[in-house]
C-alpha cells in the first residue's frame, strides 16, 4: 500500500504532528510506503530548523527529518502556508528578499500541485490535523 | 496533467474567518482544478456558514475570499454539496447563501446552480462514493 | 466499499463525533484517536448516544491515546476494540479510503 500523509497542525500545540509520526513508523515498519509527507496549514512549522524544544520532551522537527533521512521520505512543505507564516528556504529568502531562511534538513518546499498529485498516487490518503 | 482520475472530496465543516481552514481549503481547490480529477465540495456543519451572502470583512479587517465560491465554475468545480440539516440547524436557507453558477459547456453554455442541497443521507452517499477525502 | 473514519475531538468538546457518527453507512468503522479517545469512555453522558449512533458500525480506540490519557482499559466502553498503530495502518489498507473528521 502506498499512504499519503498529510499534517496539517503545527508543532506540539497540537498532537497532529506526533500522531503522522507514528502512523509513518507503523506503515513503515509493516513494508508499506509513503509516498510523501505533505505539511499544511500550520504544519508547515513542523520544518523549521530554529526550535530548541526542551531537552526532556520529544523533537518532533529533528525526528521527521531521522525517519526521512532513513526512509528516503519526501517532506514536502506548501509554499502558499510557509510564505504566509515565515517558513523560507534559501531559494525563497533570496526571491523575497529577506535576510534569512529556515527550512530544516530534509524538507522541501513546495506548490500544492504536490498535494493533489499524492491524492492521485497514493492508494490511500491521510489527514492528521485539527 | 495526469492519465488517473479519481474522485476527491474536499470537506469543508468549520467556519469562515475565526479560523484559515475555509480559505486555505479554497486555496488547494483552485490549485487543485489544473489537475482534470472528478472534484467535489462538502460544505456541513458550521462549514455551511462559508457559503453565504453579505461578508462584508471591512471592519474585522481581514481578506473577503467569498467571491473565490463564485469563480469555481470556470475551474469546472461545479459540485458543492450543501447539507439541508445543517442549514436548518443554523436556520439558513438556500437564499442565505451566494448564487453560484457554472456554464455547462454540454449543454449550449446555460447557467446552472453549482450549489447541491442533499439531506444528511446523501452527503453519507456522497462521501462513501470517494477515491481520496481531504478534510480541513 | 467502506470508509474508515478517524475522530480526534472529544465529544464534549464538541460535535465532531456525532457529526461523524451521522454520515457512516454500514460496515464503516470509526477510529477514535488523539483527544477523540473520550468518545470511547463507558458511562459518560454520551456514551449511549455513541453506542446506539455506532450500532451499524465497529468502533475503535487508539491504545496510545488511552493510555496517554490516564483511561483505565476497563472505563473503555463495551462495543469499541482498542487497537494500537500497527493495527491503525492494517485498518486504513483495508478499508477503501480514510475520511478524517477534524
Amino acid at each position: 500500500m502506498k499512504f499519503g500523509i498529510v499534517v496539517s497542525e503545527g508543532p506540539y500545540t497540537h498532537q497532529a504532528s506526533d500522531s503522522a509520526y507514528s502512523f509513518v513508523k507503523a506503515a513503515l515498519a509493516k513494508g508499506h510506503e509513503v509516498s510523501r509527507v505533505f505539511f499544511y496549514h500550520d504544519g508547515v512549522n513542523v520544518g523549521t530548523r530554529l526550535s530548541v524544544p526542551p531537552q526532556d520532551d520529544r523533537q518532533i522537527q529533528a525526528q521527521w527529518t531521522a525517519l526521512g533521512k532513513e526512509h528516503g521520505l519526501d517532506l514536502v512543505i506548501c509554499i502558499a502556508a510557509a510564505q504566509r507564516r515565515g517558513l523560507l528556504d534559501q531559494n525563497e529568502a533570496d526571491r523575497q528578499g529577506k535576510d534569512a531562511n529556515n527550512i530544516a534538513e530534509g524538507f522541501r518546499i513546495s506548490g500544492l500541485g504536490q498535494l493533489i498529485e499524492m491524492g492521485i498516487q497514493a492508494d490511500r490518503t491521510i489527514t492528521f490535523g485539527d | 496533467m495526469s492519465e488517473v482520475v479519481k474522485k476527491f472530496l474536499y470537506v469543508n465543516r468549520k467556519a469562515p474567518y475565526g479560523t484559515i481552514y475555509a480559505q486555505e481549503a479554497l486555496e488547494v481547490v483552485l490549485i487543485g482544478a489544473a489537475f482534470d480529477q472528478d472534484v467535489s465540495l462538502a460544505f456541513l456543519d458550521d462549514g455551511v456558514f462559508q457559503l453565504t451572502k453579505g461578508q462584508d470583512t471591512r471592519a474585522a479587517g481581514l481578506k473577503n475570499f467569498s467571491p473565490t465560491f463564485r469563480a469555481l465554475g470556470d475551474y469546472e468545480v461545479t459540485k458543492l454539496y450543501v447539507e439541508q440539516e445543517s442549514l436548518d440547524e443554523r436556520g439558513l436557507t438556500l437564499d442565505d447563501l451566494q448564487d453560484i453558477q457554472y456554464e455547462d459547456e454540454d449543454d449550449d453554455y446555460e447557467e446552472k446552480p453549482s450549489i447541491i442541497v442533499v439531506s444528511r443521507a446523501e452527503m453519507a452517499n456522497v462521501m462513501a462514493d470517494q477515491d481520496v477525502v481531504l478534510s480541513f | 466499499m467502506a470508509t474508515l473514519h478517524t475522530v480526534n475531538k472529544s465529544p464534549f468538546q464538541n460535535q465532531t463525533l456525532i457529526s461523524c457518527l451521522g454520515h457512516v453507512k454500514a460496515g464503516d468503522s470509526v477510529l477514535m484517536i488523539e483527544d477523540g479517545v473520550y468518545g470511547a469512555m463507558s458511562g459518560s453522558a454520551l456514551s449511549e448516544v455513541v453506542a446506539g449512533m455506532g450500532a451499524n458500525i465497529k468502533l475503535f480506540v487508539l491504545t496510545a491515546d488511552i493510555a496517554a490519557r490516564g483511561i483505565d482499559a476497563g472505563r473503555v466502553a463495551e462495543g469499541v476494540t482498542p487497537v494500537d498503530y500497527e493495527e491503525f495502518v492494517d485498518m486504513a489498507a483495508s478499508h477503501d479510503r480514510v475520511q478524517n473528521w477534524l
